[in-house]
């Protein structure tokens, strides 16, 4: 599904090398994590391969299905179905979330080719799909993410990807800021959505939330590598003991 | 008082082949009152401060510079889903064919030139009243030009609930046109109005309304100024508010070479409340744009609130002004006088001058302004591409939401949703080319 071979990435304004070599593959209807300290460049990993400005790829290719994702435009890339949902949800005044979702949904039809979704199908739709996220009529005609607190926010984001359906999950720390209850629901949504079909990367500092998306792999990623990967047990290593034993052990 | 040596020549050459209408006595005196206003204050150039941001020159020299008709293609006309008296003028001139009958329950409506026959008529306290007390401290010639010799125009009296709205509709037929129109409001204690105005009038078009609003009455009003790439427009509304009134006024401008919309609100009675807004959408690719919003409202009386909020988006070397001032007189406690210009730059070949002014005299008193300038919001534009949205689209979408807070003081929401759609409409149209 997905093919990180080797992707180096330094700011486009500094002179600052960020990722140094990353080598991941995400095999469909599989669930791989990346833990890591701060500043370790997972979210810059994670805005790399969606495409944000700021960043120049220096070295090493990124392809979702066979297709090279670093060449397409962000809109192209979530037409092609990569979505990341963000550490740091944006707030947009102005632009009501229902209208947001529906523009998102048909602009990424439309690039596909597919005919629009009408506008009862869609109510339907994210009716259903925000119930079961406990995300109300009142919080889906507010403007985009504004006065949402940090979890309705991250409910938001799976809320988005829920309707959009992609093949590629990337969730980028969906956990951090979330109390027990939103852990469970968003839990729940991503879980909801694992299928054969759909690739997911999980990007998260602690262990709890892999204790309830329980992930394939587990990579441990450093200063802007993937210093060592495993199997689930890799991340109760790291809530027990901390990176310190694992980074000593690798350099 | 003449005027300054170098303003008397263009004033007198604008004056040429001008003559004061034909009407009742107290007519005549109010036309001959602005005359004299207007030829002691001359014609306005850049170096006056009022006009330091935009170069009046094509609204004042002697002939209309030519305009270009513009033939919108697949457009439905703004409002025609709503249920509204119909009043037309083809390049000035009004239109009996075109309009509808002048009568509605809750209403006395009349072309002006028919008031202004009258040796009785509401309209004499009414007529040149609001323009010359809008002359101080502020000049506006070409205000008491229109004074002296509009020659058409509608008057309005409204006596109870206005049935529904009255829409003025201003077709543009001739290059060459040049068209002065006088429209007067009285708004009866309780009674309530909405005045439309609709399309580019003219290529060169001078614009006077002068309204009162008694105690406890209302006015809304809802303009969208022609979208003639070559039309230019100066425009005053001049009104005074009573107690407990409300004025409020929204306008969006797309295209247009030159408009300079004025705003002159006396807030007379304790209570009132006077909202002004308006949303511009200008695009250099078309032709030059320039766009002035100029606004004055004086409180001067208790426990008043007066909000100002004006949004421009600009692109392709479009040009954006705002002038606003509040002033509050003594006396004047409790004013909550709010103010906020924004332009949102596209590009960077487009500007945007503010001048906000605060002026006040009473000291239990609420006033804040704010303007700004800025580009659309990187982070933003790349969440909603990050979701599939292409960039020309989410730009629109954007747009639209920084359009919002002018557009959201329409009060009545099939005019407001009319009004989203049409500029939606614009921005969609703009992108597919
Ligand atoms: N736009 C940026 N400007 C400056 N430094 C940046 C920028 N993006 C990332 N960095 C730096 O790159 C490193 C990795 O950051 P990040 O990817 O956010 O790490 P993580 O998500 O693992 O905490 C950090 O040192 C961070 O300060
Ligand atoms: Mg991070």
């Amino acid at each position: 599904m997905l093919d990180i071979k080797g992707l180096a990435v330094k700011l486009e304004e500094e002179d600052k090398q960020i990722l140094k070599g990353v080598d991941l593959s995400v095999e469909a209807g599989s669930v791989h994590a990346i833990m890591g300290p701060n500043g370790s460049g997972k979210s810059t990993l994670s805005y790399v391969l969606s495409g944000r400005d700021g960043y120049e790829v220096t070295g090493g290719s990124a392809l979702l299905e066979g297709e090279n994702l670093l060449d397409m435009d962000p809109e192209e890339r979530a037409a092609a179905g990569l979505f990341l949902a963000f550490q740091y949800p944006v707030e947009i005044p102005g632009v009501g979330n229902m209208t947001f979702l529906r523009t998102a949904m048909n602009a990424q039809r439309k690039a596909r080719g597919e005919e629009e979704i009408s506008a009862g199908d869609f109510l339907k739709l994210i009716r259903a799909k925000a119930k079961e996220l406990k995300i109300d009529a009142e919080m889906l005609k507010r403007p985009v993410n504004v006065g949402f607190s940090g979890g309705e926010k991250k409910r938001n984001e799976i809320l988005q990807m829920a309707m959009l359906e992609p093949k590629m999950c990337i969730l980028d720390e969906t956990d951090s800021g979330l109390d027990v209850d939103a852990m469970k629901l968003v839990s729940e949504g991503v879980n909801a959505l694992r299928d054969a079909g759909r690739g997911f990367l999980v990007i998260t500092h602690y262990q709890r939330l892999l204790d309830h998306i329980a992930p394939d792999v587990v990579h441990i990623m450093a200063d802007g590598r993937i210093v060592k990967s495993g199997g689930p047990e890799l991340a109760l290593e790291v809530e027990k003991n901390g990176y310190a034993d694992i980074l000593t052990e690798v350099a | 008082m003449a005027a300054p040596a170098q303003k008397q020549d263009p004033t007198e050459a604008r004056l040429e082949g001008l003559t004061l209408p034909d009407g009742a006595a107290w007519a005549r005196e109010a036309r001959e009152a602005a005359l004299g206003r207007f030829r002691a204050m001359g014609l306005p150039t850049r170096r006056d401060e009022y006009w330091r941001y935009t170069d009046p020159a094509t609204l004042t020299q002697a002939a209309a510079p030519r305009a270009a008709v513009f033939k919108p293609t697949d457009e439905v006309p703004l409002f025609q889903e709503v249920d509204r008296l119909k009043v037309v003028f083809i390049d000035g001139v009004f239109s009996p064919e075109k309009s509808d009958d002048l009568a509605m329950a809750g209403l006395e409506i009349e072309r002006l030139q028919d008031a202004l026959a009258k040796d009785i008529h509401w309209a004499k306290d009414l007529y040149g009243t609001r323009e010359a007390a809008g002359q101080d401290p502020v000049a506006r010639p070409q205000a008491a030009l229109n004074t002296a010799f509009a020659t058409d125009g509608i008057v309005i009296r409204a006596t109870g609930k206005a049935e529904k709205p009255v829409e003025l509709i201003y077709l543009h037929r001739d290059e060459i046109s040049d068209a002065i129109l006088h429209h007067l409001v009285r708004v009866e204690p309780g009674a309530d109005v909405t005045v439309l105005e609709v399309g580019p009038a003219a290529a060169r078009f001078n614009k006077c309304m002068e309204i009162d609003v008694a105690d406890t009455g209302a006015f809304h009003h809802v303009r969208a100024q022609g979208r003639d790439h070559e039309r230019r427009a100066v425009t005053h509304m001049f009104a005074r508010v009573g107690k407990e009134a409300l004025y409020k006024s929204f306008t969006t401008t797309a295209n247009g070479v030159m408009t300079r919309n004025e705003h002159v609100i006396e807030i007379a009675g304790d209570r009132a409340t006077a909202h002004v807004a308006g949303a511009a959408l200008g695009d250099g690719h078309y032709g030059k744009f320039h766009h002035d919003d100029t606004v004055f409202i004086t409180h001067d009386a208790v426990d008043c609130e007066s909000r100002q909020v004006f949004k421009k988006v600009l692109r392709n070397g479009a040009e954006g002004v705002f002038q606003g001032k509040i002033l509050v007189k003594e006396g004047a406690q409790k004013t909550d006088g709010y103010q906020i210009s924004q332009s949102l730059l596209l590009d960077d070949d487009s500007s945007f001058q503010a001048k906000p002014e605060l002026e006040i005299y009473a000291d239990d008193v609420i006033c804040s302004h704010g303007s700004t300038t800025g580009a659309i919001d990187e982070t933003a534009l790349f969440y909603l591409r990050s979701r599939g949205v292409p960039t020309d689209e989410a730009t629109d979408l954007l747009t639209l939401a920084f359009l919002a807070e002018a557009i959201d003081e329409i009060a009545d929401e099939a005019l407001r949703e009319d009004v989203a759609a049409r500029l939606r409409e614009w921005l969609e149209r703009r992108r597919r080319g």
